[in-house]
């Protein structure tokens, strides 16, 4: 006797929690030959605004968290990942139509990219801070700080190195996010927050909605309340039209590059986007 | 759904004859359905709010807001701050109301008439009698009345003794109210039943006939220090008693829902009992209050996400 199967209806992850969204929408996900594989929450304007009020109340406890501790959770998240490697796998072949190999090198690679990112975590104000030598008989400090809140739009065809690429640089600088994942391949990126929630990150940290970002993106970008917004995942016209409504208060914008290489070495273009450089003077023998 | 009560005027005059005489009263009102009434809330809380409605909602909420400060930590200078948001609750949008009132300690009056100045639209409502536990003397309590209004409150804010109450000595619950009533000269008076400490739907119910019996302008929830405060199902059974009140009497009380109350869409689910129950006759500032202090941010945050199309954050409005 055949097994009945167990469909799924995934859910949203928002504040730590998994909601269903707001609008009770949820949508067909198939893989790259068309057979159904889950219902994911198609989220809705609402949602996108519960996720911002989220991960404002998590970025006070996240970024004045010591840098180390910070790097440790982040490096958590890759351990909870590796745990959980077969499925990764499983995910990432169904969304990408990729072989089980490839698959595997992608899911290494993403995992790979968090340790990075984790080591990267308490060495950010030795590599973009500085002493300057100022003249006076002053101290002068220049430190980097998080940028806020910040809207990330994960790239369309990189459901989960992408997403890894694109969410670490901002939550590894102390920022926290609101990230709307790949529209038609959104699984890999809902196994993740549940790596997420699994790991230390604190809740609120990294919100992530499943669905239109042509529906959503335009209310975070116009959201006086973000701070600055990753268009990775826009296409041009979309992007063009966010960055207009981003300088409504000055959101940081990071630009979509069509032919980023999402597999190459990030650097440290994407982390140091998102910082803010704040230098202090202090007079020296009081 | 009108609970048809066969009370007369002459049964409410009787009723306050003597303790045997009043509790025969409140133990005669039809108790409560405590699974209906909440059911009812909950499905009032559902109605949905089209935008243009939701927009002048908005502004009549600010309205009706006693914008309040009741910690042990209050200054003049907060209790100024708290007079001029009250003013201009939105210094970006000279449109916004102003709010009903603010509701201060009592020896915070005369900063508030300071800072209101006179002929001020805004009402300056006091918390009188030992609040927030009414545990003091009836002397004590009144002098704490006369007090408020004699620096120059137009509405007091007055606890019921709930130790007296839930043990059944409602007779002198009654004539505490009354006492406090008469102190109050021409000011407004609120009687606070604290129903996060009643326990019952049925308790609320004999409440808030008894501070109606008492001479209550209005009827407020709570202290803002206990919870649950206002919740849905106890705000209904109150407006359910100023309805059954107004159909023995003819006197519109008003009511006033305060504690726990946060968010523009609680506001907006208040409104809405209130229209369902009462009707929309008390949808106005003479008779229908919200307590609060964060609620008009987020008002205030909801009617710039209308005007801009944008949804706005906490570095809009000010910080209280």
């Amino acid at each position: 006797m055949s097994r009945i199967d167990v469909r799924k209806t995934h859910k949203l992850f928002v504040n730590g929690a998994f909601p269903r969204s707001e609008s009770g929408r949820s949508y067909e996900v198939t893989d790259t030959k068309g057979r159904f594989l889950a219902n994911a929450a198609q989220a809705s304007r609402k949602d996108a605004r519960d996720a911002v009020v989220a991960a404002r109340a998590a970025f006070r406890g996240w970024s004045h968290a010591n840098a180390f501790l910070r790097g440790q959770i982040i490096y958590r998240i890759a351990e909870v990942m590796e745990g959980r490697h077969p499925q990764l796998v499983a995910d990432v072949m169904a969304a990408e139509g990729l072989t089980e190999a490839r698959a595997r090198r992608t899911v290494d690679a993403a995992i790979d990219r968090i340790v990075w990112y984790a080591g990267w975590a308490d060495k950010l104000p030795t590599a973009l801070g500085n002493a300057n030598a100022v003249s006076g008989p002053f101290f002068n400090f220049s430190i980097p700080e998080p940028t806020g809140v910040v809207a990330v739009l994960a790239p369309e065809s990189s459901s989960l190195l992408g997403l890894v690429s694109v969410v670490l640089p901002v939550i590894t600088g102390g920022n926290t996010c609101v990230v709307v994942t790949s529209h038609t391949r959104p699984l890999p990126a809902v196994t993740w927050a549940e790596c997420l929630a699994t790991s230390d990150v604190p809740g609120g940290v990294v919100n992530v909605l499943t669905g239109d970002r042509a529906e959503i993106a335009p209310w975070l970008a116009s959201h006086r309340d973000v701070d600055g917004i990753d268009c990775a995942g826009a296409d041009a016209s979309l992007a063009s039209a966010l960055e207009v409504a981003a300088a409504a208060n000055l959101k940081r914008v990071l630009r979509p590059d069509a032919d980023e290489d999402w597999a190459a070495h990030p650097g440290l273009r994407r982390l140091s986007r998102f910082i803010e450089t704040k230098t202090v003077w202090h007079p020296i023998g009081v | 759904m009108t609970v048809v009560l066969g009370i007369s005027n002459s049964d409410l005059a009787a009723a306050t004859g003597s303790d045997a005489a009043l509790r025969r009263f409140l133990f005669g009102l039809p108790g409560v359905d405590q699974v209906g009434a909440e059911a009812r809330a909950a499905a009032l809380a559902t109605r949905s709010i089209k935008a243009a409605t939701k927009r002048d909602l908005i502004d009549l909420a600010i309205r009706m807001i006693d914008l309040t400060t009741l910690e042990g930590a209050d200054t003049p200078g907060k209790v100024s701050a708290l007079c001029a948001k009250a003013q201009h609750p939105d210094p970006t949008d000279h449109t916004a109301p102003h709010t009903a009132a603010v509701c201060v300690y009592g020896d915070m009056v005369p900063h508030a008439v300071r800072a209101l100045g006179p002929d001020s639209p805004i009402s300056i409502a006091a918390v009188a009698t030992a609040f927030p536990s009414g545990r003091a003397s009836l002397d004590v309590k009144l002098l704490d009345v006369h007090d408020a209004v004699v620096n120059g409150a137009h509405e007091i804010d007055m606890v019921i003794d709930r130790g007296a109450f839930l043990s059944g000595r409602y007779l002198q619950v009654l004539e505490e109210v009354r006492a406090v009533k008469e102190a109050c000269g021409t000011a407004h008076l609120k009687v606070i039943l604290e129903t996060g400490e009643l326990q019952t739907y049925d308790n609320v119910r004999r409440a808030s006939w008894l501070a109606m019996l008492g001479g209550a302008d209005f009827i407020k929830t709570s202290t803002g220090k206990v919870q649950p405060a206002a919740t849905a199902p106890v705000v209904l059974v109150m407006l359910e008693a100023v309805r059954d009140w107004f159909d023995v009497t003819g006197h519109h009380i008003g009511m006033k829902p305060a504690g726990g109350l946060r968010t523009a869409k609680d506001a907006m689910r208040m409104l809405v009992l209130v229209a369902e129950t009462v009707g929309e006759d008390w949808l106005t500032p003479d008779l229908f209050r919200i307590g609060a202090s964060s609620l008009l941010n987020d008002l205030l945050l909801q009617r710039q996400r209308m005007r801009d199309g944008a949804y706005s954050g906490p570095n809009y409005v000010t910080l209280d």
